[in-house]
C-alpha cells in the first residue's frame, strides 16, 4: 500500500490501540492469573478479605512460611494421583493421532484422487457426521459396550476418538492432498507402480507439512476431550480431562480445589508450548477450509 | 482411481466411521423405542399362626433373567418422545389451553425439562454466534494495522482462549467470576451489593456462559477473517482511495463484500459447535440454571442411567442438527446438479 494509506489519524490509531490491549488482557489476564494463584493456597486464590490477597498472598506466607507454595501441585500430582491420569491421556493421545492419521491420509488420498460421483457425496457424509454431537453417540455406545465387555479399556475409547476424529482428518487431508499435482502419482503410475506404490514412494515424502497440520488438531480433540472420555473410561483409566472434573466434584467440599487449580495449570502449558511452536500450523489449519471457501 | 483400488484406500476410515459413527446413530434410534423392564412382582402369601397376609415382593430372580433375555427392555414405541421430558405434548397442550397470556404460557414451557435446555440451547448458539464473529472481526482489524513485527505475539496471544480445553477454559473463568474471585468481587464492588453472587441468578448465569462461549470462539472468527484480509485486492482498495472513498467506505464496500464468503462459512460451523454446547455447562456448575441438550443427555446418562431417555433426546438433538444443517445440504444439492 501506499505510504498515504500507511498514515492514520492520531484518533484512530488511539482506538486501535484501546480495543487490542483490551482484547489481549481478557485473552492472556485469566491464564496468567490462575498461573500466579495455583502457587497459593485456597484462602488467597478465592479470598474473603479482598483480590489483592490472591497477588500477595499473606494466608499463604502464614501456612508454608513463603508467598509461593507447590502444594497445589504436590495435592494434585502425588496426593491425587494426577500422574496416572497424564500416563493415560499421553497413551490415549498418541494413538489417536498416530491412528487417525494413518486411516485419514489413506481415505483423504482416495477421496482426492476419484474421479468419481461417490467421492463428493462420502464428503457430505462426513460433514454431516461431523456435526454430531459427540454426546448424542456416547449415549449410543453405552449399551452395546457393556453387553460387549468393551467398556473402561482405554483402546475402547481412542478407536471411539478415532472415528469421532475422521470427518475432520478426512476434509483436510483431502482438501490437501488435491493440492499436490495429480501428475506427480500418474507418472509413477506410467513407470509401472501400483496406486499403493505410487502413494508410498511419490505421495508421503511430500504430504507432511499437511500431515503435520492434521496431527495438530487430532492431537486438540484427543486432548481436550471430555465427553468421550469421562464416559467411556473407568476410574482406573481416567484420562486428565474427566480427572479434573471429578476433581471438583470430590475435592471441593474438602476445602482442596487448589488441587484442580494446580491440575489445570498442569493441563493448561503443553497446550501454550503446542501454540508457540506450532502457532503457522495451527492459523494455516483453521484458515485452510475457511480462505479457499 | 478404479473401484477396488479406492475402496481398499477407504476402507479402515469407512469401517471407523461406520462402527462408531453410523451404528450408534442406529442404537439410539432402538434404544428411543424400548423402556426399561417394569420389575416382575408376586404376590406372596405369609402365613403365620395370626392369620395369612398377602403382600407383593420383586421377584429378583425373574427380573433378572427378563433383563437378560431382552437386554433392550420392552418395546414401547413413540412414548418415550412424548413423556414429560421430551416433548411432552399432553403438558404442552395444557400450557397452551391454560395459559392467559404468552408470558404465562412461556413460564409454563419453561418448567419443561427438554423445552429449557432447547431454550437455553438455541439462545446461546444465537447470541454467541454473532457476537463471536463480530468480535473476530474487530480484532482482525485492529491487528492487520499493527506493525509486522507486533503482529506475531498479538496472534499466539490471541489464540489462547481457543485452544484451551474448553472444560478448563470454563474453570478458570469460572474461578475468576466466583464470588470471592477477581471478577466476582469487582461485579460486586461495581453493583454495591455485596451478596451478589453470579452463580445464584439464572440470568446472570446465562450471561455468564455466553460471556464465556464469546471468549472461547472469538480467536477462530479472528483467524479466519485476519486470513482473510491478506486477500483483499489491494488494486481495489486504492483505487477507491483515488476516488475519494473514506475508511469507513472502504471496509464497508470493499472489505466486507470480500470477506462474506468467510462469514458465511463461520456462521455454519459455528452453528453447529454452538448447538453442542455443553463443557462450560458442567465447568460452570451451572445446570440448576441453565442446561443445554447434550447436558441433557448427559445428566441422563452419567446420573440417573436412564439410557432410552438419553436416547430419546439424541434422536431430537440429531434431528436439530439436521434442520441446522440443511442449508448447506440444500445448498450442495442445487451445486452439484448444475455440475
Amino acid at each position: 500500500m501506499t505510504g498515504r494509506a500507511r498514515r492514520r489519524p492520531a484518533t484512530l490509531n488511539l482506538l486501535i490501540g484501546i480495543c487490542l490491549v483490551t482484547w489481549l488482557l481478557l485473552a492472556i489476564f485469566p491464564f496468567v492469573w490462575t498461573l500466579w494463584g495455583s502457587f497459593k493456597v485456597e484462602g488467597d486464590f478465592f479470598s474473603k478479605a479482598g483480590w489483592q490477597n490472591a497477588l500477595s498472598g499473606p494466608l499463604t506466607l502464614l501456612e508454608h512460611g513463603d508467598t509461593f507454595t507447590g502444594a497445589g501441585y504436590h495435592g494434585a500430582w502425588v496426593k491425587e494421583e494426577f500422574w496416572r491420569a497424564v500416563l493415560n491421556s499421553l497413551a490415549v493421545v498418541v494413538c489417536v493421532v498416530v491412528v487417525s492419521l494413518t486411516f485419514g491420509t489413506l481415505g483423504g488420498y482416495a477421496l482426492s484422487r476419484s474421479t468419481y460421483r461417490y467421492a463428493f457425496w462420502l464428503l457430505i457424509v462426513a460433514l454431516v457426521f461431523r456435526a454430531m454431537p459427540p454426546i448424542t453417540l456416547v449415549s449410543g455406545y453405552l449399551l452395546p459396550f457393556y453387553q460387549l465387555n468393551l467398556w473402561g479399556h482405554l483402546p475402547t475409547a481412542i478407536i471411539v476418538l478415532v472415528a469421532i476424529n475422521q470427518p475432520f482428518t478426512l476434509w483436510m487431508l483431502t482438501a490437501f492432498f488435491k493440492n499436490i499435482p495429480k501428475d506427480l502419482d500418474e507418472s509413477a503410475r506410467v513407470d509401472g507402480c501400483t496406486q499403493f506404490q505410487a502413494f508410498r514412494h511419490v505421495i508421503i515424502p511430500v504430504m507432511w507439512p499437511g500431515v503435520i497440520t492434521t496431527g495438530l488438531f487430532s492431537f486438540l480433540l484427543a486432548y481436550n476431550d471430555f465427553v468421550v472420555t469421562a464416559m467411556l473410561l473407568s476410574k482406573q483409566n481416567q484420562t486428565m480431562i474427566p480427572k479434573i472434573a471429578s476433581f471438583l466434584g470430590t475435592t471441593q467440599t474438602e476445602g482442596n480445589v487448589m488441587f484442580s487449580v494446580a491440575s489445570v495449570v498442569s493441563v493448561t502449558a503443553p497446550l501454550f508450548l503446542l501454540v508457540m511452536f506450532f502457532q503457522r500450523q495451527i492459523v494455516s489449519g483453521l484458515t485452510a477450509g475457511a480462505v479457499k471457501g | 482411481m478404479r473401484h477396488t483400488v479406492f475402496l481398499r484406500f477407504f476402507l479402515p476410515t469407512a469401517l471407523a466411521m461406520l462402527t462408531f459413527i453410523a451404528l450408534p446413530i442406529v442404537s439410539v434410534l432402538v434404544q428411543s423405542v424400548y423402556a426399561p423392564h417394569e420389575r416382575v412382582v408376586v404376590e406372596v402369601e405369609n402365613c403365620t399362626p395370626f392369620g395369612c397376609v398377602k403382600s407383593t415382593v420383586i421377584d429378583q430372580e425373574a427380573t433378572r433373567k427378563l433383563q437378560e433375555e431382552r437386554p433392550l427392555g420392552r418395546f414401547v414405541g413413540g412414548d418415550i418422545y412424548v413423556d414429560r421430558s421430551h416433548l411432552a405434548f399432553a403438558e404442552l397442550g395444557q400450557a397452551w389451553n391454560g395459559a392467559a397470556t404468552w408470558h404465562e404460557f412461556v413460564r409454563r414451557l419453561m418448567t419443561l425439562p427438554f423445552y429449557k435446555a432447547l431454550a437455553f440451547t438455541l439462545t446461546y448458539m444465537l447470541f454467541v454466534t454473532p457476537l463471536s464473529i463480530m468480535l473476530g472481526f474487530f480484532v482482525a482489524l485492529a491487528v492487520n494495522a499493527l506493525p509486522r513485527l507486533l503482529r506475531g505475539p498479538t496472534i499466539f496471544f490471541s489464540l489462547l482462549p481457543m485452544i484451551v480445553t474448553p472444560l478448563v477454559g470454563a474453570l478458570i473463568l469460572f474461578w475468576m467470576v466466583d464470588s470471592r474471585g477477581i471478577i466476582g468481587s469487582a461485579v460486586q464492588w461495581l453493583a454495591g451489593d455485596d451478596d451478589l453472587s453470579l452463580k445464584a441468578s439464572t440470568p446472570l448465569t446465562w450471561i455468564m456462559l455466553i460471556v464465556y462461549g464469546t471468549w472461547s470462539t472469538a480467536p477462530f472468527a479472528f483467524v479466519v477473517y485476519y486470513a482473510g484480509l491478506q486477500t483483499v485486492p489491494q488494486d481495489t482498495l486504492e483505487s477507491a482511495m483515488l476516488d475519494g472513498a473514506s475508511r469507513w467506505h472502504r471496509i464497508r464496500y470493499i472489505v466486507l463484500p470480500h470477506l462474506l464468503p468467510l462469514t458465511t462459512f463461520m456462521f455454519l460451523i459455528k452453528i453447529m459447535d454452538n448447538f453442542r454446547v455443553f463443557e462450560p455447562i458442567v465447568s460452570f456448575n451451572a445446570s440448576a440454571h441453565a442446561q443445554s441438550l447434550s447436558y441433557f443427555i448427559y445428566s441422563d446418562l452419567a446420573e440417573t442411567r436412564l439410557l432410552s431417555s438419553a436416547a430419546a433426546t439424541s434422536v431430537l438433538t440429531v434431528g436439530g442438527v439436521l434442520v441446522l444443517l440443511s442449508p448447506v445440504l440444500v445448498r450442495t444439492w442445487r451445486q452439484f446438479g448444475k455440475a
